[in-house]
């Protein structure tokens, strides 16, 4: 694959203030891109500079080798993450205004299906739910049929039902050999639709890959996980366990379930409610930044 | 400049402006209600000028005959003169006269009371009289242009301005910024729009309180209609400087009101500005609503022609340029 945006030691200032402090990747064309990272991170200074809301302090943006203008303007689809539409005008009205805006667009009546957005098309804007008005901002992002989409933290407010359906949109998307490029809070998020992520702290980017080969990379171990009452203290130095406490609960980072079973077997902990799991991205993030991904 | 988004913007606005009620309502009542409460206000006619209080009104002195004949004075009886002479130091009468003795008091500092005063001495000087007629010019006449002309202007100044910070500050301008909508299609379509607007708005206005009031109009529809575009545009270019790059309502709304009322008040709106400070006059030149206004009214209630208000189409003009260059050109959409 080759790759359709490239991003070289980007840095913005505001007011004195480093929000963005030389951020460099490349996106490849077809794939699903996601920036990672807590409020204040960069995530979303950085995306609108690759949209071309923002003008970088310093750096470069190439969209497909040349930097992003008209034609990138033309061919690029952008959902924001805080925005609002023209007051007192309805959905079909909405959709019909931003088709104006373009040469090239996609049918309206298929956006409104692939949507989900004809039983509300005669509803003024200012009246729709939280997951009807993203759909709608999704299908006003899609309609120049763009060859990159950018969705800023696309379901972020939503009930879990309404984010399911909202993967599963863009999941279609992808299929289209779309390039999207997806900023998140929520991990699961960028585990279930990036092919890459970078997770960014303090305006930087402080790891970058396939959320596999990240959890990979970092983690060759999984947790177990039992109720802290049911291990005895006298566990806690045990140098081969590598037992914490937390919430309640004990966790033993293990390199080999088995072993570790055995031996608490040994100890006679009991085991009833036993529970084993993978390390996720939200632990990755712990670990690299010591920060929690929402805070 | 695409046609087709210029239109798309257009159409959009339009809606909006039509179907928010409150504002639509607000830009049609207001102007209505106030013609017709001036128009009844003053619906009576042969309104009293001079108040006299009148003592002992059976018995009159020599002379006093001739004053209690005279138009345009309303003669009130008094009881006392003591509570009489009170009002006039109050100025609630312009005069008082105990008519059985011929003694009257005035206040030394009312305009009225020294004019009332010369017409009971009266003078016997010899002038050559000479009548003229005519329809006499209302106040609800002088009016109508002055306050379709502050509608227009609050119009135009919250409509295109106040509307586009508030875009602004919510994320409209951001998410057309990310279209290939230009500034220049965004902003002429904004202008195109509120202007067409008004001039409908403001000529349904004028012709619905006209079938009913039924104003003077000694000049040409097709001037005023000029006179109403060009001025409503050079006051949504005005809109167009504090619209450019404010992202806060409140500081939007503070500087329009700082625009709006000193224009109110000194462009001859309400009252006409001849006979005050000429400071006051010559300031009062830089406000597009006073050109606006002393054109409309030249037209109606003089019969001016083009070639008369020129000069105020010419400064209009000017001054639309002049907005719009600085409002566009200093236009972010953030």
């Amino acid at each position: 694959m080759s790759s359709i945006l490239q991003v070289d030691n980007l840095v913005k200032h505001f007011n004195g203030v480093q929000a963005v402090n030389g951020v460099s990747f490349s996106i490849e064309r077809g794939s699903c891109f996601g920036l990672l990272g807590p409020n204040g991170a960069g995530k979303t200074t950085t995306v609108e500079m690759l949209e071309g809301i923002i003008t970088p302090t310093r750096g470069d943006v190439r969209y497909k080798g040349e930097p992003t203008g008209v034609a990138f303007r033309q061919e690029a689809g952008i959902m924001f993450q805080e925005t609002s539409l023209q007051e007192f005008i309805r959905v079909g009205e909405t959709l019909e205004l931003f088709s104006r805006f373009y040469p090239r667009t996609r049918p309206i009546d298929e956006l409104i299906e692939r949507c989900a957005l004809g039983e509300f098309l005669d509803r003024d804007v200012r009246r729709l739910s939280g997951g009807q008005r993203q759909r709608l901002l999704l299908a006003i992002a899609l309609i120049n049929d763009p060859q990159i989409v950018f969705l800023d933290e696309p379901t972020t407010g939503l009930d879990p039902q309404a984010r399911r359906n909202f993967w599963q949109l863009v999941n279609d998307i992808k299929q289209e050999q779309k390039t999207l490029v997806l900023t998140t809070h929520y991990m699961e998020e960028a585990y279930e639709l990036c092919d890459e992520i970078a997770i960014m702290d303090h305006g930087k980017i402080i790891a970058q890959g396939s959320p596999r080969a990240l959890l990979k990379k970092h983690f060759d171990h999984s947790v177990i996980c039992l109720p802290a009452n049911e291990v005895p203290e006298s566990l806690d130095q045990d140098a081969q366990l590598k037992l914490h406490r937390i919430n309640g609960q004990v966790e033993i980072l293990s390199e080999d379930i088995n072993a570790s079973i055995q031996q608490l077997i040994a100890q006679k902990v009991p085991l009833t409610h036993l529970q084993i799991r993978s390390r996720t991205l939200e632990d990755l993030f712990l670990e690299l930044t010591g920060r929690e991904l929402r805070s | 400049m695409r046609l087709r988004r210029f239109f798309a913007v257009f159409t959009a606005r339009n809606l909006e402006f039509v179907r928010d009620r409150s504002a639509l309502s607000w830009n049609i009542v207001l102007p209505v209600l106030i013609v017709f409460g001036f128009a009844f206000a003053f619906s009576t006619g042969g309104q009293t000028l001079f108040k006299v209080g009148l003592f002992e009104q059976h018995k009159q002195a020599p002379g006093v005959e001739r004053f209690l004949q005279l138009k345009h004075i309303q003669f009130i009886p008094v009881d006392s003169i003591e509570s009489a002479v009170t009002k006039v130091e109050r100025h609630q009468l312009d005069m008082l006269l105990d008519s059985a003795s011929g003694s009257y008091w005035i206040n030394d500092q009312s305009a009225n009371g020294y004019l009332l005063e010369q017409l009971l001495k009266g003078d016997e000087t010899q002038f050559t009289r000479q009548t003229v007629s005519g329809e006499a010019i209302r106040y609800v006449d002088w009016l109508i242009p002055g306050v379709l002309g502050m509608n227009i202007m609050f119009s135009s100044l919250f409509g295109v301005g106040y509307v586009i910070v508030r875009y602004r500050k919510n994320g409209v301008l951001k998410r057309l910024k990310a279209t290939p909508l230009t500034a220049l299609e965004f902003l002429s379509a904004q202008v195109m729009s509120r202007l067409w607007l008004i001039v409908t708005v403001t000529s349904l206005v004028y012709a619905g309180t006209n079938l009913l009031v039924g104003f003077r109009m000694y000049g040409s529809y097709l001037s005023l209609l000029l006179v109403l575009v060009i001025g409503t545009f050079s006051m949504i270019c005005l809109s167009l400087i504090i619209a450019a790059r404010l992202s806060n309502e409140e500081t939007a709304n503070g500087l329009l009101n700082m625009i709006s009322w000193p224009m109110m008040m000194l462009s001859g709106v309400w009252f006409s500005l001849e006979g005050s400070p000429e400071i006051i006059q010559q300031s009062a030149q830089i406000f597009p609503l006073t050109h606006m206004i002393e054109a409309a009214r030249a037209i109606m209630i003089d019969g001016a022609g083009l070639v008369d208000i020129f000069p105020h189409l010419l400064i209009m003009l000017a001054m639309s340029i002049v907005f719009m260059a600085i409002g566009a050109r200093s236009f972010r959409w953030e």
